[in-house]
Formats: C-alpha cells, structure tokens, sequence
C-alpha cells in the first residue's frame, strides 16, 4: 500500500532548477534513504513528495494513484520535521492526538490510540507537558509519535536528528530502525550523514545537484559505486583517489582505493608513503601517509597499530580492491 | 568573593533602577500631587513636594466646568473603534504578507511606513476641507476613521513582525496531519497568532488614546476626546497649574490603569522587532 513512484518530476525556482528530472521507485515497506551534500536539493524532493511544493513537472503515484495535484492534508503521508514543528500551545497529549482529531475519530478512540503511541515511544509521563518542558530527545519523540498514531501509508523524515547530540542521535537512529521493523511501514530518511545513511537503509538514493547518482543497497553503493561522486560520498573515511601515472599503470584516469583496504609493512607493497599525522580512535588508528609524485593517503588500521611521523611504509592496495574510473568519472568494470 | 561581587552588583543595578524608573515617572507623579494643590501653592516656588494642604477643589472645579465623563466616552469609542478598524484591514494584510511574501513586499512594507514620515501639518488642510465637505468635523466617526489610518502602518508593521515569527514548518506540519486550511487557521495559527494581535491592540489603542494633533484639529466639543479635554485648560487658562493637572491626571488614569495590566504583552509590543 505505500509504494511511490516519482515519474520524470522536476522542480524549478523561478529560473533556479533545483532538480532536473528523477525517476525513482520506492517499493511498500522499504526503507530508502535520501542522501548528498547540503543543497543537493533531498529536501525539496521529500517536500516534493509531501504536497508541500508543487512538482514543476512529472508526476508522482502513491500506492499506484497519481496523487500530483493533491493536497498534503489528503496524501495519508506523516512527516517528521527537522525543526520538530510541534504545536507549541498544544501538551504533548494534544499534539499527538492533532492527526486524529483532524480525521474525525471518536475521542476514546484517540485516547487509545494516543496512549499508545506514548507508551511506545516512552512518553507516557510527559503528556500534560507543553513541548518546551521537553528536551531534545523528547521533543524528537514527540513528533514521530504524532507521525505514527495516524497509520499513514509511508513516514518521510527530514533529517530529524540532526539538532541532537551524538549519543542521542545514535540511539534515536535504532529506534526509528526498530520502529521500522514494528510497523513494516515505507519510509523516506533525507540526510547528509553517510553513517546514517548505511546503517538505516534498504535502499539508498546518492542525490548531487537535483541528479541521482545512483541507487542500491549500502552494500551495493559500498562495493560497486558507479562514479566517482558515489564513491566519494559513501564510506568512511573517505575512498583514496589516484590519478596520474599510479592510474595509468591500471588503464584508468583515476583510481579509487578505499582506506580499509590497505596494508602497512616495512617490508613490501607497490607505493612508498611517508607517515604523517595519525589519529587514534582507539579501535581504529587513521593514517595520513604521502606517497611522493602520487599524492595523500588515508590508510584505516587497527588500533594497536603504530606508527612514528616521518616513518617510510611500504604500502600494499588489497587485491581486487581497487576501484577504477574513466576520465568523465564513471567506473570501469 | 565571586558571589559578594555579583551581589554588589545586583544591588547597584537594583538602585540604577529605580532611580531611572523615578525618573521616568516623576513628570506624572508631579502632575498628579500638583492636581491636589491650591493654585497658590502649585506655583510656589520652592516648589512644594508632599506637605502642602491637600485639596480636591481642582477636581470639582474640572468637573463642573466640563464634561469629563462624555470625552472619556469619546475617547474610548475612538481609540477602541480605530484599532478594531485597524485590526479587521491590517491582519489580512500582514497575513498576506507574512505568509506569501512576494518579490515587491518589502516594498510595500517600506511604502506603508514612509506615510508616517510625512508630517501630519502637510495634509491638514485637504483632511480638514474633506472633512468638511462630507460633514466629518467633529463627529466620532470622521475621527475614528481618520485615527485608523494614521495608526494603520504600524498596526500591519506590528503583525507583520508577529506573523513572520510563526515557523512556517509548523503550518506545513498540521497540513501534513491533515488539517483543512480552516482547521489549520483555528486550531494551529488563530492560538499563535493571538498573543501577537493582543499586543498590537494594546500598544495601538495607547497610540490612539494619547493622538492629539487630529483629534484636536478636527473636533471642538461634540466628539472631541480627552485630548481636547487636557487642551481646554492649557489654552486659555494656561497659567492655571492646578487644574491643568487635574485635568491630565483624570485623562491618562484609565490608559495607565490598562497599561499596569497589561504590561507583559506591552513590553513585547514595545520592543517588537528588536529581539528575535
Ligand atoms: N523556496 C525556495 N526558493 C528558491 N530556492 C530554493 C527554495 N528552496 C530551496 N531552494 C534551493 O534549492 C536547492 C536545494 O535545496 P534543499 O533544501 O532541497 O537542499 P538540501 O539537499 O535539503 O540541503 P540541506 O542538506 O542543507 O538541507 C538549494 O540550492 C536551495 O537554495
Ligand atoms: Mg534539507
């Protein structure tokens, strides 16, 4: 029931083309992720979705029903803003009950549902509080509890974690996974943290400049990323790229080579790399290498490993794991 | 250390205070002790400050010389009926421009308050010549409406800064969860809004009560305010203090005593636009 299709849509501002045209597929009860760097358009393509700006061309299809010039009151989709958007005059009973108010359920019907809703989210306390006794956290409870007491067909989500803290924001992300697994609803997640994007996803859509890049599942995205904005913008840390005479030896204009697939040794490997900086992450040790006439070097070890600054190291690309691209960019099979 | 400092220092804001608020309110207690002299002593110099013999023969003078009680009647139905008038034409207008602002906005927005950079003698004699023609010399209605429209740009600047505080997010919300724009309007942005058009009202029906250049030039006595009310004892009789005060302390007591009560929304009103 909540599949969406987008249909060749495309968005303009005045003469600003914010998207171009996308095609995309979301099947019921996946969770697809939106994700690219900061004005790549995620946002304007989820309030696409919502009703909440007009498509400037294309159409969109909710559970198979061309729902492009409907209103978002009518479209059955809840969305959980990042500013939180609750009704400050309202108590947190009153802004979780609001969708059902406005669907015209019987009150002891909305009781339920609303008593509900706050157990599963643990709010069951805070009900007769307005939103600003809340913390961060709470209020983020808040407005996914007014987003689920409705049942609507699919959740969109525009990054709604990112005015909590660390801490919170991975708790939050496995409660909204879970909350996924409970209700087998369609949800679509914008963001433009990688780490979220990975590890909540079914699918993940890679947006840059109003274009998608390309969609697959994290694995996918991880191991076979088609061009080199994907395989950039995906894994962390970021994919080492060489271009030069290192890529020309493998037939490519650049080649990509993932931190974790490299090996350290003072013995053998095809580059030489002098140690710069090292981070300590204490599971993990980041080294930042330099390999003369080639260029910087990100090379993910463990955590025990060390290293001296100014040390030579031999180093060694895993096999098989070298990702090749052609000089526009796109890879190389 | 720390805490003796910082109580110091709170004890020297707390007299700064005071003192500044004593000095703002000096020329109204001056005026209200000076309305229970005897005209003798209102002139007495050095002035007297609290032992003098307390008289209310002003008050009765007042009273019986004019009629108090129909200006202050003309006063309400003024200011009250300007700013109502006010509110109906500027909440649609703020609301427009709040909520879908257009590339011209800021325009308008400038344009309505350029109107008020206009000195008010500029356009005396065509107001006063319109009035005439249409038979508006002091009557209630010509005032009220010619209030209305001096007071009208910073009735839609006031709402305009008050609607544009409401996230817009939060408006898209209640359409996500399905409110119809009517819902939308009373249970969502109506309960907002409020507060904001509160303010606006108050501040405004202040700016009302205290107008003298108009209600002065456009009325004589069947409609004239207390305005006029204060003016009638400082023109001719201006050497007469006492009354005088009398006069002015009977015109501002209803405004203060509204002002003491609503003073929260009076102070976000006064500053609107000043803090975020
Ligand atoms: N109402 C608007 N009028 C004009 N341009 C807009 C409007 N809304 C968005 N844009 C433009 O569209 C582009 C995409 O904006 P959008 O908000 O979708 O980005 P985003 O991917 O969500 O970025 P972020 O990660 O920073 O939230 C931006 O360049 C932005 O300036
Ligand atoms: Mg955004």
């Amino acid at each position: 029931m909540g599949s969406i299709v987008l249909d060749n849509v495309s968005k303009t501002f005045g003469d600003a083309v914010v998207i171009p045209a996308i095609d995309l597929d979301i099947a019921d009860g996946e969770f697809v992720v939106f994700v690219g760097p900061s004005g790549c358009g995620k946002s304007t393509l989820l309030r696409l979705i919502a009703g909440l700006e007009d498509v400037s061309g294309g159409r969109i299809l909710i559970d198979g029903e061309d729902m492009t010039e409907t209103p978002p009151a009518r479209r059955r989709l809840a969305m959980v803003f990042q500013s939180y958007a609750l009704y400050p005059h309202m108590s947190v009973r009153g802004n979780i009950a609001f969708p059902l108010k406005m669907a015209g359920l019987a009150s002891d019907v909305v009781e339920r549902k609303v008593a509900d809703a706050a157990r599963i989210l643990n709010l069951t306390d805070y009900l007769d509080r307005k939103p600003r006794q809340l913390s961060g956290g709470q209020r983020q409870r808040v407005a996914i509890g007014r987003a689920i007491v409705r049942d609507p067909v699919a959740f969109l989500f525009d990054e709604p974690l990112s005015n909590l803290d660390a801490a919170l924001r991975v708790a939050m992300r496995l409660e909204i996974s879970e909350l996924h697994q409970q209700l087998k609803r369609t949800m679509i997640y914008v963001t433009h943290d990688q780490v979220e994007a990975m590890t909540m996803a079914d699918k993940i859509v890679v947006l840059n400049a109003g274009r998608v890049e390309q969609v697959g599942s994290p694995l996918e995205l991880y191991r076979n990323p088609k061009n080199l904005f994907v395989a950039g913008f995906i894994g962390s840390p970021r994919m080492n790229f060489l271009s030069g005479e290192a890529a020309r030896k493998l037939g490519a204009a650049t080649i990509g080579i993932r931190p974790e697939h490299l090996a350290l040794s003072t013995s053998d490997g095809l580059w030489e790399g002098k140690v710069g900086v090292a981070e300590h992450l204490g599971s993990d040790t980041y080294l930042h290498l330099t390999i003369d006439g080639v260029g910087p070097l990100t090379a993910r070890m463990s955590g025990e490993f060390a290293a001296r600054p100014g040390e030579t190291l031999r180093i060694a690309p895993e096999a098989g794991k070298i990702h090749r691209f052609d000089d526009k960019g796109m890879a190389l099979s | 250390m720390a805490r003796a400092a910082s109580a110091r220092r709170r004890i020297a804001f707390t007299i700064i205070g005071w003192a500044v608020g004593f000095l703002v309110f000096f020329p109204i207690l001056w005026t209200v002790l000076t309305s229970f002299k005897s005209e003798g002593t209102a002139i007495a110099i050095p002035p007297q400050f609290l032992f003098f013999d307390w008289t209310a023969e002003n008050y009765a003078t007042v009273q019986s010389r004019s009629n108090y009680l129909r200006h202050m009647t003309n006063s309400i139905v003024i200011s009250l009926g300007s700013t109502l008038l006010g509110l109906l034409i500027a909440i649609p207008a703020a609301w427009a421009m709040a909520f879908s602002p257009t590339r011209r906005t800021k325009d308008v927005l400038m344009w309505m308050l350029s109107t008020k950079m206009l000195p008010a003698v500029g356009v005396l004699v065509p107001i006063y010549l319109l009035f005439r023609d249409f038979g508006l010399l002091d009557s209630r209605a010509g005032l009220t409406a010619v209030l209305t429209m001096i007071n009208l740009p910073i009735i839609v600047w006031m709402l305009y800064t008050y609607f544009r505080e409401i996230p817009a997010d939060i408006l898209e919300a209640a359409r996500m969860d399905g409110a119809s724009l009517g819902k939308e309007i009373v249970y969502v942005l109506a309960p907002m809004a409020v507060p904001g058009i509160a303010s606006t009202l108050l501040l405004n029906v202040i700016l009302a009560w205290n107008e003298a250049f108009w209600t002065l030039n456009l009325s004589t006595s069947q409609a004239a305010p207390l305005t006029a009310f204060i003016a009638a004892y400082s023109s001719p009789e201006g050497l007469f203090w006492a009354k005088l005060s009398a006069a002015s302390t009977l015109a501002i007591a209803p405004i203060l005593v509204l002002g003491w009560f609503a003073q929260r929304q009076l102070v976000r009103g006064l500053t609107f636009g000043a803090v975020k």
